[in-house]
């Protein structure tokens, strides 16, 4: 269907691309979900939508009534793009090293923007947005790290839609961040296709998380330990900088797709996985790009000496 | 060759400001009772009253979260890298 009546029809339903010109083992496959084609250019679009109609639907949100969300950017773009349409005003936390794209679109859409320290991370940002959601009662907070509609989203639709055009799938592999991908897309594999092994690939944010007084101030996101993300994981592994900005590039050269740096850790996550495999076992490795590269060129990760972008990319906030 | 242990931020003033300390190849559970013993500092910080890890340190070998492996048990070979982080909020 290529005509719909409104842009919010066309979340989802995104395309999988296979790359398995990448893959360093012959008997491993791997696809990639590509999210950037949404209209508010992330996986991000699909939670939004949904955290927005559940407050609908359970008289918490209407027209008129502010939102309120900690976001690096992609669920404030996704969030500020709907609320636009459905006459939500809205207010996005965001750490203040994220990329000057990012803040224009969300000023685009309307958005008023709170920047909280980039020392501090998304921590900093959270932390901000409960101090403003105490102090707005009215406001409508709806917390994607605690909100159940962010994995129920991808239960409801990307799982389906991944197994639907992978079937073969016996690898599965994601970002953490909120965790919702990871519980949406996983539990639903476990629950038609159970032999899916599933793991996930996470930056190594503590690292520059400054502003971190003691491991006490830590933080897990409320819906992974709801969705039991513990149990349903087996392997999680840390991506460093270089290597996500190289096999980024290497997406861009060789499969002539143009990602976000959380998709080239993805990547790095499906190549490892590949290259463990028992000799003589067949995989089928599924992958999710959660963005497109376009609020990224301001960094310059794309081009010249891979220090210098690796450099970059340690201190700017892409995920 | 040592293993080597890489500490977050928020534990280095425990170890002189270096963000790389050395250690004997063992279990993680080895490692981490050598740190608290060299610096003892560290000690509440990584471990709860029970003596195990607390919730909100993530322990990686070679980049591979440990909670996967064998946890507490999993061998650290001499030349392998033992990564300290704290979980915080991820990007979204």
């Amino acid at each position: 269907m290529t005509r719909v009546d409104s842009v919010l029809d066309l979340i989802g339903n995104t395309p999988v691309v296979d790359i398995s010109v990448l893959s360093p083992n012959p008997d491993a496959r791997i696809f990639i979900k590509l999210e950037g084609g949404n209209p508010g250019g992330s996986v991000k679009d699909r939670i939004a939508k949904a955290m927005i109609e559940k407050a609908e639907r359970d008289g918490e949100l209407w027209p008129g009534r502010r939102i309120l969300e900690p976001s690096s950017g992609n669920t404030g773009i996704g969030l500020a793009l709907i609320a636009r349409l459905r006459g939500h005003p809205i207010t996005i936390v965001m750490p203040d090293n994220t990329t000057n794209e990012r803040r224009q679109l969300l000023e685009m859409y309307g958005a008023d923007v709170v920047l909280t320290p980039g020392n501090e991370g998304s921590n900093g940002a959270v932390r901000k947005a409960q101090q403003l959601a105490d102090e707005h009662p009215e406001w409508a907070f709806l917390y994607q790290y605690g909100n159940e509609a962010n994995p129920q989203a991808h239960y409801d639709a990307t799982g389906p839609e991944l197994l639907r055009d992978v079937p073969e799938i016996t690898h599965f592999v994601t970002g953490l961040g909120t965790s919702g991908t990871l519980l949406g897309v996983g539990t639903y594999l476990r629950d038609h296709k159970p032999d899916v092994k599933i793991y996930a690939v996470e930056p190594p944010a503590g690292e520059k998380v400054e502003g971190l007084r003691s491991l006490d101030d830590g933080f897990i996101p409320p819906v992974f330990v709801k969705w039991g993300g513990a149990d349903l994981l087996d392997g999680k592994r840390i991506v460093r900088p270089r290597e996500s900005v190289e096999w980024t590039r290497r997406l861009a050269s060789d499969c002539g797709i143009f990602a976000g740096v959380s998709t080239g850790s993805a990547v790095a996550g499906a190549i490892k996985v590949a290259e463990r495999l028992p000799a003589g076992e067949h995989a089928t490795i599924a992958v999710i790009s959660p963005d497109g590269g376009w609020k990224y060129i301001s960094t310059g990760i794309y081009t010249g000496e891979i220090e210098a972008a690796a450099a970059i990319a340690e201190t700017v906030n892409t995920w | 060759m040592a293993v080597s242990v890489r500490l977050p931020t928020v534990l280095r003033p425990h170890a002189a400001g270096k963000t790389v300390v050395e250690a004997d190849a063992g279990s993680v559970g080895d490692i981490i009772a050598g740190l608290v013993a060299r610096f003892p500092g560290m000690s509440g910080h990584l471990l709860n009253e029970s003596g195990e890890l607390q919730r909100f340190v993530n322990i990686y070998v070679d980049d591979d979260d440990i909670r996967y492996l064998d946890k507490a048990a999993t061998a650290v070979a001499d030349g392998a890298e033992l990564t300290i982080l704290p979980a915080v909020a991820g990007g979204a």
